[in-house]
């Protein structure tokens, strides 16, 4: 009876989103270490940092099915349930890129030319830095839930989202010079390597998309 | 002679359980919030609870008690056998007390007013004759039900749509909290002061004249402003705690201003709901003590004194356990929504008891918390849960009266 008040509550989905994406960037984080390990040969230990990044992606991944579990259609938001499920996807697929290109890599020793390794783990850490303000983006969101998403708290987050965009930008142009500088060297690589290489930087520069279109649901969910 | 006692001696163990019942339940809604968002430890928040529902429950208590002792049967029609009377109110509050024991078990969102206006409106049109019923009165009373949650929802809507404009959405949400939350303060105060004094006092036997009610009403509200203005100056900013928008420390500055809503909201629940315990006590007392249903006679102060502290005895026995529940459970509900849903709820449910209406202050302040929730105000509210509370609020009626009902035959062949 006194739990009427009480259960009239869903749970929130604030603080599970913004512990997802967390999560997600401490994922994509994992791979500066990863490049480090195995471009410099340390197999075992990129090995290790490899099994960390599944560790994560579960991690995400669990807390997606929790968070999703929670969110049911009977709930009244400030904000379409669907937006914010679809947030979380993509939040959800900075992980899961992450992993795959940690596992392509894991999964052929793939050695990353020399003359490629600092243009590459430049690129890289462009990708990590999209992750970062995605998650710098998604914890205002307790701030957008109380400010009732209108006002200055607005334009605070609309202004992390564009920062966001200009470092996808960056990543994109990184990404062209990175594919140009290959494009160089491919003869003198192993045919398969080559085009594994290709695949490499094509799923790493998806980190840096998911985490621009986590920017671009924020968004929507700013305009209503 | 021997007879009144034993009606008397039950009526008022029945009263006091059901006032104990209110106190260990229902008084956790009204406190809860304040609990939940910090704004005041447990310790405080009983402290607060026990002295403000026991004021309500006293000095605004006594309207809501005179209809629900002598507002909802027909006394005319009782003249020649008031003992039916005696055995029906007895029935209600043990039918009312039995009902609201079956749905806490189960869990059942069941408001206590709803359980006591069924059984007494049971008994009477089924023990007495359906004429016994004063119906005008019974659908005035169930039209507000229908009207409290949405009257405190609008009222918390717009509240906490100026909370928005004013303060939250603003460039320096803190300056401008620290600027706006003294005259919330003040307006929280002298409505619900200004409600108690028109409303309610002249129950208890003061007369002040109108001028002097609106300037007694600015005086307290003035006086408890720029205290919590005081309060308020000393909050500096946790730097750990915050971020670019200081809404961690805007919401302590907040938190000032629920512990005032939480006063009003304690006193307008013990305004309200303890007529639910004492009001049929009070009928059977007076039938006892002068033979005959006297619907002119007046309401012994020592009655209301009585449901307050059983009120009271409730909340300190049993009510903390469940202020600490409810409190958990609601953190979503911070101090700048808290608030503007407990003065919603708090003004709708005063202006009732001076008015002698008996709503459930639980469905009053559920209504506000969604009118808080519409101005986008609450992260998620689970729909599910406030339909089923509407079937519950249609379901506890017939409930309360069926068990009224058979009680009242039990009671009629039984007692003296």
């Amino acid at each position: 009876m006194a739990n009427m008040l009480a259960n009239i509550f869903g749970a929130s989905p604030v603080d599970p989103l913004e512990k997802h994406i967390g999560i997600a960037y401490n994922c994509a984080k994992q791979l500066h270490d990863f490049f480090d390990a195995s471009m410099s040969g340390e197999w075992d230990k990129a090995a290790a940092v490899r099994a960390e990044i599944e560790k994560l992606e579960h991690a995400a991944d669990d807390l997606k099915k929790e968070i999703r579990l929670h969110l049911p259609k009977s709930l009244f938001m400030p904000v379409p349930r669907e937006d914010l499920l679809e947030l979380l996807l993509v939040q959800d697929k900075i992980a899961n890129r992450t992993k795959d290109v940690s596992g392509l890599v894991m999964g052929r020793k793939l050695q990353i030319p020399a003359q490629l390794a600092e243009q590459f783990l430049e690129f890289v850490d462009r990708n990590i830095d999209a992750a970062k303000q995605a998650r710098k983006s998604v914890r205002e969101l307790d701030e957008l839930f109380t400010a009732g998403f209108r006002g200055a708290e607005v334009d605070l987050v609309a202004g992390m989202i564009e920062e966001l965009d200009r470092i996808e930008t960056d990543t994109d142009d990184k990404q062209a010079a990175l594919r140009a500088a290959l494009f160089e060297i491919e003869v003198s690589l192993n045919p398969i390597d080559a085009i594994f290489m290709y695949q490499v930087i094509e799923l790493t520069g998806q980190i840096a998309d998911m985490a621009e279109r986590v920017g671009r649901r924020l968004e929507l969910l700013l305009s209503h | 002679m021997e007879a009144e006692i034993i009606y008397i001696t039950l009526a008022a163990l029945f009263g006091i359980f059901m006032a104990w019942g209110i106190g260990a339940n229902d008084v956790a809604n009204a406190m809860a919030t304040s609990v939940g968002s910090k704004a005041l430890t447990i310790k405080q928040a009983i402290l607060v609870a026990a002295v403000f529902e026991f004021l309500g429950a006293v000095l605004a208590g006594g309207a809501v008690t005179s209809t629900i002792r002598k507002g909802i049967v027909d006394a005319d029609l009782l003249t020649g056998e008031p003992e039916l009377l005696v055995y029906g109110m007895l029935a209600s509050l043990l039918a009312a007390g039995s009902w609201l024991a079956i749905a806490s078990r189960n869990g059942w969102p069941v408001s206590t007013t709803h359980s006591i206006v069924g059984a007494i409106v049971g008994f009477a049109a089924v023990g007495i004759g359906i004429d016994a019923v004063q119906w005008g009165q019974v659908g005035t009373i169930v039209m507000s039900w229908v009207i409290s949650p949405l009257t405190a929802g609008f009222i918390a809507y717009l509240i906490y749509l100026s909370v928005q404009r004013l303060i939250l959405r603003q460039d320096d949400p803190l300056a401008k909290a620290k600027r706006y939350v003294p005259v919330y303060i003040f307006f929280a105060a002298f409505t619900i002061t200004l409600v108690t004094i028109l409303k309610g006092l002249s129950h208890v036997g003061l007369d002040i004249s109108l001028q002097d009610s609106y300037l007694l009403a600015v005086a307290i509200a003035v006086a408890i402003a720029l205290f919590g203005a005081y309060a308020i100056r000393k909050i500096e900013p946790d730097k750990k705690a915050e971020k670019k928008q200081h809404f961690h420390t805007v919401e302590r500055v907040f938190g000032v201003l629920m512990i005032v809503t939480a006063c009003g909201m304690a006193f307008a629940h013990g305004s309200n709901d303890v007529a639910n315990a004492i009001g049929p006590l009070a009928a059977v007392i007076s039938v006892a003590q002068t033979g005959a249903v006297a619907a002119k006679s007046s309401l012994p102060a020592w009655v209301l004194v009585l449901g307050g502290g059983g009120i009271v005895i409730g909340l300190a026995t049993y009510g903390r356990h469940v202020i600490a529940t409810v409190g958990d459970k609601i953190t979503q509900l911070t101090p700048s929504r808290g608030f503007a849903a407990e003065l919603a709820a708090a003004t709708t449910i005063v202006i009732a008891s001076g008015t002698g209406i008996p709503i459930s202050t639980t469905h009053t302040l559920v209504g506000a918390v969604l009118g808080v929730g519409l101005a986008r105000g609450i992260d998620a509210i689970d729909l599910r849960v406030v339909g089923r509370i509407f079937v519950s609020w249609v379901v506890t009626i017939p409930a309360g009266a069926i068990l009224a009902i058979i009680f009242f035959f039990i009671f009629k062949n039984i007692l003296p």
